[in-house]
């Protein structure tokens, strides 16, 4: 089934588990137990499916305090924790070991307080994405960062994986909105990082909790910075003779000294995979089409479709369609929107997320065609072409454990090459299982030890999300010994 | 003391910071020395400058980035960027008044490595969010990279920010990779006049509230707005309130007019000239405001709507001058010389208010007293302990520049 190993689970963890069940109960009696196996099932995997394992044990605690009586116990009697928003995560982030217990954040989800005046929000990590905006609908305001999965996946899972989403280009993504983090660690104590002040004091934790994949510590409560939404918002839908007039027209856009609220690009497959799911009336004789988005009032708006259009004019384009009103505004989002559940009912499909410098976008599109033939897949392209945060999406059946693994493969090439183009490995979706052990193709064994080092910091026994984001070789891996004594000595004057 | 270190490449860094702590030698280090007199006096055996790894290493004005090594100074990075029409977007303040040296001075790394940014933070976001990738030595002598070149990333931890703000106590950067935004058309300054801190503030927020995208948002009471640069500004004697916005030309005058309408409930709104817009806010920038006494200042964030109420309970025991940025989320606050330059009253009001306090300038005697920058807690306290410790083992990097025995 999976090629990526996972390590073997601890035999002893494993005969103990009604008792530790037992144990955990005892000490948060109010938070839901899933003991049974067909409980766990439902937790065995998140979007990346392909890897599954049951856990231990699920337990779904309602408070902070509850998460840390939870960890105190596991930290002493060195059980493994992964946290668990709400399973979307597309690297495997979730994915259980056997040996491991789940803390899942699905019951924490209160929006704790929104304060207009300053621009913020504390929620509950459980909260979706998109709760926090509808919490705040009525009040024009909104939190900014908009993965696709939105409208499921949690804001404690946004932190842990730094998500983004089409309007990142003009908003930032999670870390760039986030203002503070109730951070459970390890060994059970609670900290509280940042505030509803703009910056935070000391060593930029925040900086280092957002993206750390559930490694560093539980986040039970986060406050967000909330904007208020624009008057209005438009895309513009520009359909191309071929990939490379629109991948430079993206170029050209950015270049010119606008940046739109969105630019997203969607290939000929995208186009038509999404066109047959949802009937949004996106042209189908073009090979590949832009969603420029842009806010303000309507003249703004105007103003500004006119200097994209003057843009756009050079690159020969077929069909040039402006959103005239919310509702065909919406149906141009929900065609983009609906891309991966659309795929999701073709064929399996395993989507990439590499990032590549936007002057590349016309070659990397080249390049990633080409890897496909040689795989032998149907690669379809849909993206957040603004910011060069490719999705090439490999069409493929997954039951065929041959053609599963000649994916992966095909996958790890286009991973490369958005690295060998100036890039990375992954710009939304992280690293999880499914890129651990790429990390070398971007890595140095000194940058990675830097990493792992923060990790032993946070959790010197690597109890937390155990297996995922460093290669199982990695240097300074499980907490070093050396590298324990070494954090945790007084240094200093009292050194010398 | 012995001759300036000077290394010329991330090699030479790499290997001078690797003979120092096998020596356990510790090192002072510094751009162009523009920020000595900020952070606790240090004990230092050495002093290592960043001065010569200079140089733009790459710029490419079409995708929005800038690869720089760490000791080019930020004047040549702004005027290379200007010149595409470009800008850093988190408006780095400077501190070069502050201490009676010129402006201009500083390297793009100790922006980076102090975190400065300016007025337009509010709309787009600190230093460290427009950083995209590091090169730099940590206190091992080893040399790293994190992040890269490109827009978003997510591959492994994000040391980038990590690093961002622990001024040279974790590493020496030898390069930054800058994300830039294009410079605006045009921009314009609405300015209410004679409110108190309070209505001030609420002004600011209402504005902030709107849908027009405010990149400025700053009060300076009576006093200071003397100090201003132009002469008219300068002598208008009475509390200012002033907004900022940014946008092609079409944008500023439509949300212009908007604004001004919302606003008209706090009094007459005045407009700047496009000359005094720009006076007005490189002077926000410079901290203009800051220069004519010698007085201890504080730096203080918290959530905006607490500012003033912060500033009324210090006033209760001192006389102050405070300046506020960031829709009242900033103050810069001038307090008398006293014994610990009120930093007892301002850390217990911020306790329950919210946020934290730097010292910035200070006499060297009250900053070896005074902890400079703002306590931290248990938990955090160990974790910002450990963090050094893996960085900087043998605390060679500018050591308790922000924490004693760290
Ligand atoms: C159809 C689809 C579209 C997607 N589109 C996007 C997109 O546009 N942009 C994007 O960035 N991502 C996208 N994703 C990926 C995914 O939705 C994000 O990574 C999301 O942030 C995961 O949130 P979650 O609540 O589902 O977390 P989970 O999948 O449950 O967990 C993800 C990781 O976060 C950790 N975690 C979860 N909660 C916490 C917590 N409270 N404290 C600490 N660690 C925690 C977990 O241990 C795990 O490592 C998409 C996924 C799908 C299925």
């Amino acid at each position: 089934m999976s090629f990526i190993p996972l390590p073997d689970p601890d035999p002893d963890i494993l005969k103990r588990r009604a008792q530790i069940a037992k144990n955990l109960a005892k000490i948060a009696p109010d938070a839901v137990f899933i003991e049974d196996e067909e409980g766990r099932q439902a937790y065995e995997t998140d979007a990346l499916t392909t890897y599954r394992r049951i856990p231990l044990l699920v337990i779904l605690p309602s408070s902070t305090h509850e998460v840390s009586l939870l960890l105190t116990h596991c930290h002493k009697e060195h059980i493994q924790v992964i946290a668990r928003g709400a399973g979307t995560s597309l690297c495997g982030g979730a994915v259980p070991t056997t040996d491991a217990v789940i803390i899942g954040l699905s019951r924490m989800r209160r929006i704790l307080d929104i304060n207009y005046d300053n621009r913020t929000a504390k929620v509950e990590a459980g909260v979706t994405n998109l709760g926090i905006s509808d919490a705040m609908n009525a009040e024009q305001f909104f939190y900014a960062p908009d993965p696709s999965s939105q409208i499921a996946c949690t804001i404690g899972g946004n932190v842990a994986m730094n998500s983004g989403g089409a309007h990142c280009l003009k908003y930032g993504v999670t870390t760039n909105n986030v203002l503070g983090v109730k951070l459970v660690l390890m060994d059970g104590e609670v900290i509280d990082i940042g505030s509803e002040a703009l910056d935070s004091n000391g060593y930029d934790l925040l900086g280092l909790i957002n993206g750390s994949e559930g490694q560093l510590g539980i986040a039970t409560e986060i406050t967000v910075r909330i904007l208020r939404k624009p008057e209005m918002a438009r895309p513009m839908l520009i359909g191309f003779n071929n990939n490379k007039d629109a991948g430079n027209c993206v170029s050209a856009i950015i270049a010119s000294g606008m940046i739109p609220a969105a630019l997203e690009f969607m290939d000929k497959r995208a186009i038509h995979i999404c066109e047959n799911y949802v009937k949004v009336g996106y042209p189908l004789d073009v090979e590949a089409l832009l969603i420029v988005e842009v806010e303000g009032s309507e003249n703004e708006i105007n103003l500004q479709f006119d200097h994209v259009r003057e843009i756009v004019e050079k690159f020969d384009p077929k069909t040039i369609r402006i959103a005239q009103n919310d509702e065909e505004t919406d149906k141009i989002w929900k065609g983009r929107k609906s891309a991966f559940g659309a795929m999701g009912q073709l064929s399996d499909n395993y989507c990439m997320d590499g990032v590549i410098p936007i002057s590349r976008l016309a070659d990397v599109l080249g390049w990633v065609a080409h890897i496909g033939r040689h795989h032998d897949f149907e690669i379809a392209n849909v993206f957040h072409a603004g910011d060069g945060s490719l999705h090439p999406v490999i069409l493929y059946n997954a039951n065929d454990e041959e053609e599963l693994l000649r994916a992966e493969a095909c996958g790890a090439e286009l991973l490369r090459l958005c690295v060998k183009a100036g890039g990375c490995l992954t710009g939304e979706h992280g690293v999880g299982i499914e890129k651990r052990d790429l990390m070398r193709e971007q890595f140095s064994e000194l940058d990675l030890i830097q990493q792992t080092r923060i990790k032993t910091v946070f959790d010197p026994n690597w109890l937390l999300n155990p297996a995922k984001v460093f290669p199982l070789n990695a240097p300074g891996r499980g907490g070093i010994e050396a590298d324990i004594a070494e954090i945790s000595k007084p240094g200093g004057e009292s050194e010398r | 003391m012995s001759e300036l270190l000077l290394p010329r490449d991330h090699k030479d860094l790499s290997d001078i910071i690797t003979s120092a702590s096998d020596d356990k030698t510790r090192l002072e280090v510094i751009g162009e020395n523009s920020k000595q007199y900020i952070g606790r006096p240090m004990r230092v055996d050495r002093t290592l400058t960043t001065r010569q790894l200079s140089g733009i290493n790459f710029y490419s004005p079409e995708e929005l980035v800038i690869s720089v090594r760490a000791g080019t100074s930020l004047s040549m990075v702004e005027h290379t960027l200007r010149h595409e029409e470009q800008q850093l977007a988190f408006e780095p303040i400077d501190y070069g008044h502050l201490f009676g040296f010129k402006t201009g001075q500083g390297t793009i790394g100790s922006v980076v490595a102090c975190n400065l940014s300016g007025p337009r933070r509010i709309r787009s976001g600190a230093a460290r969010d427009s950083l995209l990738g590091i090169h730099g030595v940590n206190g091992r002598g080893e040399y790293f990279q994190n992040g890269g070149r490109v827009m978003k990333n997510v591959t492994g931890y994000d040391l980038t920010k990590g690093l961002t703000g622990s001024w040279g106590t974790l590493c020496v950067f030898s390069e930054v990779i800058l994300k830039v935004i294009p410079r605006f058309e045009t921009s314009v300054t609405l300015v209410l006049q004679g409110l108190d801190d309070r209505l001030a503030i609420n002004a600011l927020c209402d504005a902030m509230k709107s849908p027009y995208e405010v990149t400025g948002a700053v009060h300076l009471q009576k006093a200071p707005v003397a100090l201003l640069t132009d002469p008219k500004i300068a002598s208008l004697g009475t509390s200012l309130t002033a907004i900022r916005l940014e946008n092609f030309e079409t944008a500023v005058r439509y949300r212009s007019t908007r604004l001004r309408t919302q606003l008209s409930c706090y009094g007459d709104v005045l407009e700047f000239s496009e000359q005094q817009t720009n006076s007005f806010w490189q002077d926000m920038q410079h901290l203009k405001f800051l220069t004519q006494s010698r007085a201890p200042v504080w730096r203080i964030s918290t959530p905006p709507q607490n500012g003033p109420i912060l500033v009324s309970e210090i006033e209760r025991v001192v006389p102050v001058s405070a300046i506020y940025d960031w829709s009242g989320g900033l103050i810069w606050l001038e307090v008398p010389a006293t014994s610990d330059v009120s930093a007892s009253d301002i850390r217990r009001s911020l306790a329950h208010l919210g946020g934290h306090a730097t010292l910035i300038r200070a006499d060297r005697e009250v900053r070896t007293r005074t902890e400079v920058f703002h306590p931290i807690p248990g938990a955090i306290g160990k974790i910002t302990r450990g963090i050094k410790n893996s960085f900087d083992p043998h605390h060679i990097l500018n050591p308790e520049r922000m924490y004693a025995g760290l």
